[in-house]
């Protein structure tokens, strides 16, 4: 589908267990874990108490006070991961429409839109920020990431749940195999306000587990739903040999990429993942037996733990792939999860190692999935896989290289 | 030879005209579908206009309990969805359903249901802890946009690529395009897609009062659009729905589809500037329209029409004048212009589709919606905005253009489309 070399050049990291990658994949390494009781406000009338907050950010601290009064958290976090991502690239912009920016949002800046709709109902019209058009709706961070940077090349938003942060990244890629010289993308989230945890409640998929070290437990026999987190990463993609001819530290490839959809609950009829996993591994020429590590979408509900267990072993064979899922450690970050476990997938290729699945004890036998558990495992190969699954039947699946 | 994109159906629902009969028949009548909102009391606000969709769920053919469950953007990506794919006579077969996508644009997604829910579970408003156990069991659905497009996937039986694409108010166009792409490239033969917006609800209307960019002219709803108008004074906010099929054109061909034309070219770029304004010069929209030239292959002077973005607002309307001389060079001052949004309002993520349904029906109609309200030109803007009275002539290429919020610039070709 695409012959161009799209390589990953800076990122930028904003987890519950760290700001920059380093912090996060030593984190990884250790098992330390993001997961806590909720601080942000007082969740006691909500049966699921614990979240990964994200810990130490200060805003003022990395962005100027102007900016502050007009975004919400999610924003200023994607914001300062694209800050670190570009200053980590090196990249020199030449004419500014040569570089875009594509990210993705599962709910947009829903803290901002929390506080407007209570001037509103609470104080009336006039009270509403005059900033509140535009702080609250899935784009802004595309926009607030191309005004800081002066970038007006592709510009786009996915919003495709859980899902589209890898929809994100690959469409970012393809702007890349079409000219663009560098291609800003990935994707954040952070909506646990009140009523963004009340959406999420009503959803009924989160674990209500008051014991941060067995609350979100994947692919285990005692799965009962994750735990919700903040945060994701930022990318910047260039073409390969481009990178590499201006000396830029290359973190891997973007080598493949595809997504289905699954046929409507109920329907009896078998999910599409296959079909997703199976795109994004002839997207990039790579065959199953090639692909050292699954970074897996675990979802931690039994249903779909066993759908993407028996979709991993129809394409690598019963247990013959290793698979982990390091969101354990941070809980589900929505549109922010898939780019990280991108990041992570990159730096698991470079130093050989795979983290463990946190917390996982007791696998389901009935899963025929080899989970990396306990310790960090050796891994061998090139090539690793990133599932993410959105909410309603969403699949993507990405293929990135050394 | 590379694949090419061709729209075989085509759905609307716009303010004045549900369904596309009746949507045509409005645009070449030059009547506004504008007025005093209905949906609430708008009262408290500056701006107290709309152009309000007059939707029956039930009439529009949605499954019962369809109208409680979904928020009303849902509801009108579902008819829109259900007319294009009749108008299409495309059946999706199991064995076929893979290669069958989705790409729906929504600019503000589920907001209505969002406001009232949170009206409900926070005392109006009292508590910042709000009560999840009084909320509806599909909040979920309403926090998350993407489930606008799982409904649209089921109902077309869609189990290739399914994405939701939110870029403002080019939420329409960019959805389109990213279909476009997913067919050319391979990874769908089919992908229906479109833009969805019901944002008339306070939370709304309060939003845009605050930064001034709705029309104050509540004593004449009817009027209140004036795209390119000397006496313009912002946009009359809109809802709605557009949704077309689009195939790849040599499947197309051989299953003896009606094509309406071929979608050719289609690019986007950020302004860089401001999260609302517009740099006067429009230089980012003239790229956008350039790489969609570019890649269409087509000569500025082949464009027969061009679909504004016209919202009414003064900056935009000059933003998009300048943008326009730009990227189209001295034709620019012989290609008809128009605005529907005089007409049917501003529906933020719908719009773009919306337009480009306009657009493609143009091309098969051979005819040109006016843009309604313009009495005074702005002696500022001197292109042919083809006031008031529509106009039956020949198109061969349509340009539509989009602009939005966080500087969204985006630009979309359309072709006759000759086998």
């Amino acid at each position: 589908m695409h012959d161009t070399d799209v390589v990953v050049t800076g990122v930028g990291v904003v987890a519950p267990v760290g700001l920059t990658p380093e912090e996060y994949w030593a984190a990884l390494l250790s098992g330390r874990s993001g997961i806590r009781p909720l601080r942000r406000f007082d969740a006691a009338r909500l049966p699921s108490p614990l979240a990964g907050e994200v810990d130490g950010f200060e805003p003022r601290d990395h962005l100027p006070a102007r900016i502050l009064p007009q975004t919400d958290l999610m924003t200023q976090y994607a914001l300062y991961a694209a800050d670190r991502a570009i200053a980590e690239s090196g990249f020199e912009p030449g004419s500014p429409l040569d570089v875009g920016v594509i990210t993705a949002s599962a709910s947009g800046g829903f803290d901002f839109g929390q506080r407007e709709l209570q001037h509103l109902w609470h104080d009336g019209p006039d009270h509403v920020s005059a900033f509140m058009s535009f702080a609250w709706f899935y784009a802004v961070n595309t926009g607030q990431i191309s005004i800081r940077h002066d970038l007006r090349g592709p510009v786009g938003v996915m919003v495709t749940e859980q899902a589209g942060g890898l929809d994100a990244i690959a469409h970012a890629r393809r702007k890349v195999a079409r000219g663009a010289r560098m291609m800003v993308t990935g994707g954040m989230d952070s909506s646990l306000c009140p009523y963004g945890l009340a959406a999420l409640t009503r959803w009924g998929r989160l674990s209500t587990a008051g014991d941060p070290a067995a609350a979100y437990l994947p692919f285990d026999r005692r799965a009962g739903g994750h735990v919700p987190g903040e945060g994701g990463a930022i990318l910047t993609l260039e073409e390969g040999e481009a990178a590499r001819a201006r000396g830029a530290r290359v973190y891997g490839r973007i080598a493949g990429y595809g997504a289905s959809f699954d046929p409507p609950p109920g329907s009896g009829r078998p999910p599409a993942l296959i079909r997703a996993v199976e795109a994004a591994l002839a997207d990039a020429g790579v065959a199953p037996a090639d692909v050292a590590l699954v970074i897996a979408d675990a979802a931690a509900d039994p249903g779909l733990d066993a759908e993407e267990a028996r979709t991993l072993a129809a394409v690598f064979g019963p247990r013959g792939v290793p698979v982990t899922a390091p969101k354990t450690l941070t809980g589900r970050l929505y549109s922010g999860a898939a780019p990280l476990d991108v990041v992570t997938a990159l730096l698991a290729l470079r130093e050989g190692v795979a983290p463990a699945t946190a917390n996982v004890r007791d696998v389901d036998p009935e899963l025929p999935v080899d989970l990396v558990l306990g310790d960090p495992r050796p891994i061998t190969g090139d090539a690793a896989l990133v599932v993410a699954r959105g909410a309603g039947g969403f699949n993507s699946a990405m293929v990135v290289r050394r | 030879m590379s694949r090419r994109v061709v729209v075989t159906g085509i759905g609307v629902i716009a303010p004045g005209g549900i369904g596309v009969k009746p949507f045509w028949d409005l645009l070449m009548s030059g009547a506004t579908a504008t007025r005093r909102i209905t949906a609430f009391d708008p009262a408290p606000f500056r701006s107290q206009m709309a152009a309000e969709a007059d939707f029956d769920p039930g009439q529009a053919g949605l499954p019962e309990g369809a109208a409680e469950r979904l928020d009303r953007a849902a509801q009108f990506a579902l008819a829109a969805c259900g007319e294009a794919m009749a108008d299409s006579g495309l059946e999706v077969e199991e064995s076929a359903a893979h290669r069958v996508g989705v790409a729906l644009g929504s600019a503000v997604g589920c907001t209505q249901k969002l406001e009232s829910e949170y009206v409900a579970i926070s005392g109006r408003g009292a508590a910042w802890e709000v009560d999840h156990t009084q909320a509806s069991p599909y909040l979920y659905d309403y926090f998350v946009p993407s489930s606008m497009a799982a409904e649209v996937a089921w109902a077309v039986g869609a189990q290739g690529p399914v994405s939701m694409v939110s870029a403002g108010c080019t939420s329409g166009i960019d959805a389109i395009g990213y279909a476009c792409e997913l067919i050319r490239e391979g990874s769908a033969d089919v992908m229906v897609t479109g833009g969805t917006d019901a944002p008339i609800a306070p939370i709304t209307v309060a939003c845009f009062d605050a930064i001034k960019a709705t029309s104050s002219y509540n004593d004449t709803p009817g009027s209140a659009s004036r795209p390119f108008d000397r006496t313009r004074n912002g946009f009359v906010l809109g809802e709605g729905a557009a949704v077309l099929v689009l195939e790849e054109a040599e499947a197309a061909r051989r299953r003896g589809a009606r094509v309406y034309a071929e979608i050719t070219g289609y690019a986007s770029r950020g302004n860089a500037y401001h999260m609302t304004g517009l740099r006067s010069d429009g230089a980012e929209m003239a790229a956008a329209i350039t790489a969609a030239l570019d890649e269409a292959r087509c000569d500025p002077s082949e464009i027969g029409y061009v679909n504004a973005h016209g919202t009414a607002t003064k900056q935009n309307d000059r933003h998009e004048t300048a943008a326009i001389k730009t990227a189209l060079g001295e034709h620019a001052h012989r290609v008809p212009i128009s605005s529907i949004k005089s007409m049917i309002g501003h529906s933020l993520g719908a719009i773009g589709s919306i337009e480009v349904a306009a657009a493609a029906l143009a091309v098969t109609r051979s005819a040109i919606p006016p843009t309604a309200n313009l009495h005074e030109p702005d002696p500022e803007l001197d292109l042919d905005y083809v006031p008031l009275v529509a106009r039956e002539q020949r198109v061969d290429v349509a340009l539509t253009v989009g602009s939005g919020f966080g500087g969204f610039q985006s630009a979309m070709l359309l072709r006759r489309f000759e086998g």
